[in-house]
């Protein structure tokens, strides 16, 4: 009897069937991958299974524990809901990136030593830049490259931390870094890049709102969230994580505030969740990991139905900016309403999940005395709820900003509702049954989210916070402006290359 | 009646609105004023001491948020659209 199936290899058989097949058959191939891949993973017994021996090296393709199966578990989920969302996609070419990528996100999180990890890691990578360039336009072309270059940098990196670890004794074991030498230094900053922690973050909100309307779901799930799950595997504890997390929080959110592309909101808004994940793997307490495990599951589903919702909205009305959309809660009530329970999910509005998930980092910052931390964690999340309600009022509410629209706007296809239907339920069941989502976690923990003092806590600041979206509505009009970022280096910086380098060509024809 | 119509029932109502709005503000007074009687779960840091804090400082981060933003986009950050084309 079989014991163990990696995951991927679903995805992996699926990408070669789909192109020969079509209609009913296409659909229900592409929504069987990720239920046939979870039900392998939960059917096989938590150790070590898939043991390869390559180049004298012992490969482990399947390390199955509660960490690596509550991550599983939940990219299974979050990708038949996002298949469901892609079922109207005729272009098999995105489903054929999209489950390559996601199987090799699954991989990676099943992989038990660096050399697995990283060939996950790097298919990942490259097949996740076709779910950009697959727009076709001229900016995703562009952008598309820069996120090539910019993960190939980080995969460089990350293979260099490894040959230099394992060169020095280290093993290829992937367990917590005993101590920070080069090597694990190396293997760091290629996990930061795909965590997209400032100033190496400026990849994503550059190429993902540049991605297909269903790409950009797969997106601003797996690369990011495999990274955090790198960070608890390899750096739990790791001190300047709780700096670099709590800058994040801070960072995502300031730069929201300016953004006009409705995805790019929620890219920043994705930094400043992801921050709130890398503190808690910093602080590294049983309390801290299970915060940022928290975080990172439920960040996944609900992060997902925002984006769900914007991509409707884009696919509905064309639009993709604020100031070129307003009052479509008439004509698409049913994404408005996904929309809203993403929105207040995702800002800890109880009794949805993100307030049974968000407080525990809060908690364990707490439990370790880090006050500051605390208050940038809390100025993050006000504006974690700040911008949702600006979403909400600037898409959805507010005045009509494409009045001479031409096209009648609707709901979109049914298949996008279900897609977001789907997350939206799970939103609302495991915040209300969070011992549920707690079993789910690498340390027991007995926690209450739902005490007076948490709920009083909660509706203080983002009560207060929508009061002042209210007094500032007119300041937080959309303007037509992109905003400069860390991405500037290097997009003027290659301009400054290619000048030196046509230079030294014509130079040297000269003599 | 369907979704759709039930919204716009209540977005269109101008005295629901208000009397939303209205309600809001109440809200807001209320959940101050229980600060000042619910039991804290730990008190770890000065501000767990001081009734209403959370109110004070969720006011305070988001204006500043806005505010600084919006000035640092305006006169370094922000550019037109077409910028690095």
């Amino acid at each position: 009897m079989i014991e163990w199936v990696q995951p991927s290899l679903f995805f992996y058989l699926g990408a070669a069937i789909l192109p020969f097949l079509k209609g009913k058959a296409r659909s229900a191939l592409l929504l069987s991958i990720p239920v046939m891949a979870l039900l392998a993973m939960l059917s096989a017994s938590q150790g070590i299974h898939g043991v390869v021996s390559f180049a004298g090296q012992e490969l482990v393709f399947g390390r199955v524990d509660k960490l690596s199966l509550g991550f599983g578990a939940v990219f299974m989920v979050s990708a038949f809901a996002s298949l469901v969302f892609a079922l109207h996609v005729k272009d098999c070419r995105e489903h054929i990136s999209a489950l390559i990528y996601v199987g090799s996100a699954v991989g990676a999180i099943f992989a038990g030593d660096f050399f697995s990890f990283f060939l996950f890691w790097e298919i990942a990578s490259f097949s996740s830049v076709f779910l950009i360039w697959l727009r076709g336009e001229k900016g995703s072309n562009a952008a598309g490259m820069r996120y090539l270059l910019v993960h190939i940098t980080g995969g460089l990196l990350l293979f260099g931390g490894i040959v230099i670890h394992v060169g020095s004794g280290g093993g290829i074991a992937f367990d917590a870094m005993p101590e920070m030498g080069l090597g694990p230094t190396l293997i760091l900053m290629g996990f930061l890049i795909n965590a997209a922690v400032p100033p190496l973050h400026a990849w994503l909100a550059d190429a993902y709102p540049e991605a297909t309307l269903t790409g950009v779901i797969f997106l601003s799930v797996f690369t990011t969230k495999t990274a955090i799950y790198a960070l608890i595997r390899g750096f739990p504890g790791t001190p300047i994580l709780i700096v670099l997390g709590a800058i994040m929080a801070v960072y995502g959110v300031m730069y929201a505030v300016n953004e006009n592309n409705c995805q790019r909101v929620w890219c920043y808004h994705l930094i400043s969740q992801n921050g709130y994940m890398v503190t808690g793997i910093g602080i590294g307490t049983a309390l801290g990991i299970n915060g940022a495990v928290a975080l990172a599951f439920t960040n996944i589903i609900y992060k997902a139905l925002l984006m769900m919702g914007i991509s409707s909205v884009t696919h509905m009305t064309g639009g993709r900016k604020q100031s070129e959309l307003g009052a479509l809660y008439k004509s698409m009530p049913w994404t408005f309403v996904l929309f809203v329970i993403g929105g207040f999910a995702i800002a800890g509005v109880p009794p949805l999940v993100g307030f049974v998930s968000k407080s525990i980092v809060v908690s364990a910052a707490a439990e370790i005395g880090q006050g500051w931390v605390i208050l940038m964690l809390v100025f993050g999340a006000c504006g974690t709820w700040l911008h949702p309600l600006k979403l909400i009022y600037m898409v959805f509410l507010g005045e009509d900003r494409a009045k001479d629209r031409k096209i009648v706007v609707t709901d979109p296809p049914a298949n996008m509702l279900w897609g977001m239907r789907i997350l939206a339920s799970i939103c609302i069941f495991f915040g209300l049954f969070p011992g549920l989502l707690y079993g789910m976690f690498p340390h027991p923990m007995d926690y209450q989210p739902y005490t007076a003092g948490h709920l009083v806590k909660a509706f203080q600041y983002m009560g207060f916070t929508l009061l002042v979206f209210m007094l500032f509505l007119k300041k937080l009009t959309p303007e037509n402006y992109i905003s400069l970022d860390t991405d500037y280096i290097y997009r003027k910086g290659s301009l400054v290359f290619m000048w030196l380098v046509k230079r030294l060509a014509f130079l040297r024809h000269v003599t | 009646m369907n979704l759709g119509d039930f919204l716009r029932k209540y977005g269109e109502d101008e005295v629901f609105c208000k009397k939303a709005k209205k309600g809001f503000y109440v809200f807001l007074g209320l959940v101050v004023i229980s600060d000042f009687f619910v039991p804290h779960d730990a008190v770890n840091f000065i501000w767990d001491k001081i009734p209403g804090w959370w109110s004070f400082y969720g006011f305070i981060s988001t204006v500043v948020m806005i505010l600084l933003s919006k000035a640092i986009g305006h006169a370094w950050l922000m550019k037109s659209e077409d910028y690095y084309d």
